[in-house]
């Protein structure tokens, strides 16, 4: 390993590899009525209201609200305006059909992983970050330079 | 640690591998996706299912259903249809855009085209799809779900767009969540017990609860106590349970929640919790607050009713009738609104309950619903509902003011042109 990168291993929830800059939410989104469909935040209610989640590995501790959900991520992935990856430390079903929907559908397979919450605290704040998940050993792993 | 493995029978390999056609393998590529997320450990066979994918969200949806249909995709158990974008029966009452118009109707045929059954309803189970107790099934829709669990006791977890009719299409679904045993005990009890039974026999104390149930709850399983009655006294009918349950899976995520003595799984508290677990007593004063949260509107004035959310039940139309027959016409500056089924609306025009309601100025919904595609007119600012579901959603998926009643208030508003409501009770 380079000196000066860090890992951290979880769970996978869906397959792939990419990277982006890092997005933490502080609080949990609802995808449907809360992210519109060039991927910015329009909930009123959250605290990051107006910032764009296209391309970022999105972190947060789990969805939230209908099941809606999935078919508005779905469409932001098929738009390419969807995140790049996805790390929670709850899984999200609802989030996650969203994802295999879009393999089989599009051809893109967004990682998707489950962080302990342990480990979710060891995420850094910001900065560039790589995601890649396998779901035959369901392992994900999630790497930057420090 | 190891995670848990999911085990696939040798028929579940050979449907996986595309042995049994190319939709069955899409199906199941979903199905055994969803499985290893939840660490489910086997998949289990189901009866029946309930579609909610046949509400149009975009081109995604559109797109997998139609691909399902071009592969050849049947559906393996009965499996009727939610709420469409569109009233096939009443064209006129939808101001559908040309896309939502042509994309929401593809989206319904190709669901028929799947075998569906065109029941288009949110309440399948008050128009003659009603899964045994104890019966695995696949349902879709959160105030079916928590109806099919709660009253019925069938077994769903709570599903949405996509697996739903992937489950119809292989029969099986991830054994997890409430499938199970363990996962249908209460992990918290709410007391009940000091509320009094006037309050408790007013219609909008049920969506009160369901609103309490679901903020207290969120997506835990509850048990509740200090109800009065059962299910067929008359006082704890079914229409009561299924205002509650929408409404509880509205404002939180409920999907499955037992009345101690009156649900089919709790003949007592022992039978839905395992260890000790919080009992949270209720007070009037917090109740009210929920029904307070159920309006939006300041003042008296009003612009019309929408009731029938879930879609309104043949014993929600006697009673409508009786409420209005020999009664005044609402004023005509009020738009009044009943959602229902084709299958009830069906049996209510033979029974001339809709006549009644028509004579009245009323207008039929069915197919849809009031607050999931534009059917208001577009000047309607303040809605009063019976409805705790329509309630919730309203003020953000229409950007209107509601008003929580019951159905005699409603119709006494919509006759009066004005809110009329009795609050004594509630203080």
């Amino acid at each position: 390993m380079l000196s000066g990168s860090k890992s951290l291993t979880g769970r996978a929830l869906h397959p792939g590899s990419s990277s982006g800059e890092l997005l933490i939410l502080d609080q949990p989104i609802s995808f449907w009525g809360g992210v519109d469909h060039h991927g910015v935040i329009i909930d009123v209610h959250h605290p990051q209201c107006g910032v764009s989640v296209a391309g970022k590995v999105l972190v947060m501790t789990s969805g939230r609200g209908s099941s809606s959900a999935t078919a508005v991520l779905a469409e932001l992935i098929r738009a390419k305006k969807a995140p790049a990856a996805m790390i929670f430390t709850e899984c999200d079903t609802i989030l996650v059909i969203g994802a295999l929907v879009s393999a089989e559908l599009y051809q893109i397979q967004m990682p998707m992983v489950e962080l302990t919450a342990d480990s979710y605290a060891e995420i850094p704040k910001s900065g560039s970050i790589s995601v890649a998940a396998e779901t035959e050993n369901m392992i994900g792993l999630i790497k930057w330079l420090e | 640690m190891t995670p848990p493995k999911l085990i696939l029978t040798e028929l579940e390999q050979a449907m996986l591998a595309g042995e049994h056609g190319p939709a069955i393998a899409m199906c199941m590529r979903l199905i055994v996706g969803v499985a290893k997320a939840n660490q489910a450990t086997r998949l289990i066979e189901i009866e029946s299912a309930h579609a909610d994918g046949c509400l149009y969200h975009g081109i995604a949806g559109l797109e997998y259903t139609e691909k399902l249909v071009e592969l050849g995709g049947k559906v393996k158990v009965r499996t009727t249809t939610n709420v469409s974008s569109l009233d096939l029966l009443h064209p006129d009452l939808v101001h559908a855009d040309a896309t939502l118009a042509t994309n929401g109707r593809r989206l319904m045929d190709a669901h028929l085209a799947l075998g569906c059954e065109a029941t288009w309803t949110c309440a399948p189970y008050q128009t003659g799809h009603r899964p045994e107790f104890g019966t695995q099934i696949a349902w879709a829709e959160s105030n079916a779900i928590v109806f099919a669990n709660s009253v019925l006791g069938a077994r769903t977890d709570r599903y949405g767009d996509f697996l739903d009719i992937s489950a119809a299409i292989v029969g099986r679904v991830p054994f997890a969540g409430l499938h199970t045993d363990e996962g249908r005990k209460a992990a918290l009890v709410l007391d009940f017990s000091g509320i009094s039974r006037e309050l408790l026999e007013e219609e909008s104390a049920w969506p009160a609860i369901g609103a309490l149930l679901g903020d207290i709850a969120e997506s835990k399983v509850a048990a509740i106590i200090g109800l009065p009655g059962d299910l067929s006294d008359g006082g704890l009918t079914e229409d009561r349970l299924k205002g509650l349950g929408a409404t509880a899976a509205s404002a939180g995520g409920v999907g499955l929640f037992h009345i101690v003595g009156v649900t089919p799984e709790a003949p007592t508290l022992a039978a839905v919790v395992n260890a000790k677990v919080e009992t949270i007593k209720i007070s009037t004063a917090q109740l009210r607050a929920s029904r307070d949260r159920l309006t939006t509107a300041v003042g008296d004035d009003l612009d019309a009713v929408s009731l029938g959310t879930p879609h309104f039940s043949l014993a929600e139309f006697e009673n409508l009738a009786k409420e209005l027959e020999g009664g005044d016409k609402f004023l005509p500056s009020i738009d009044f609104y009943v959602s229902t089924s084709r299958g009830v609306l069906e049996r209510a025009e033979a029974l001339g309950y809709a006549q009644i309601l028509k004579n009245a100025g009323g207008r039929i919904v069915t197919d849809t619903c009031t607050y999931v595609t534009p059917i208001l007119n577009p000047k309607i600012k303040t809605v009063m509902t019976n409805s705790g579901k329509w309630a919730w959603y309203a003020p953000g998926n229409l950007g209107i003011e509601t008003i929580l009643g019951s159905v005699k208030e409603c119709i006494a508003s919509a006759r009066a042109g004005k809110l009329v409501r009795n609050d004594a009770l509630w203080f």
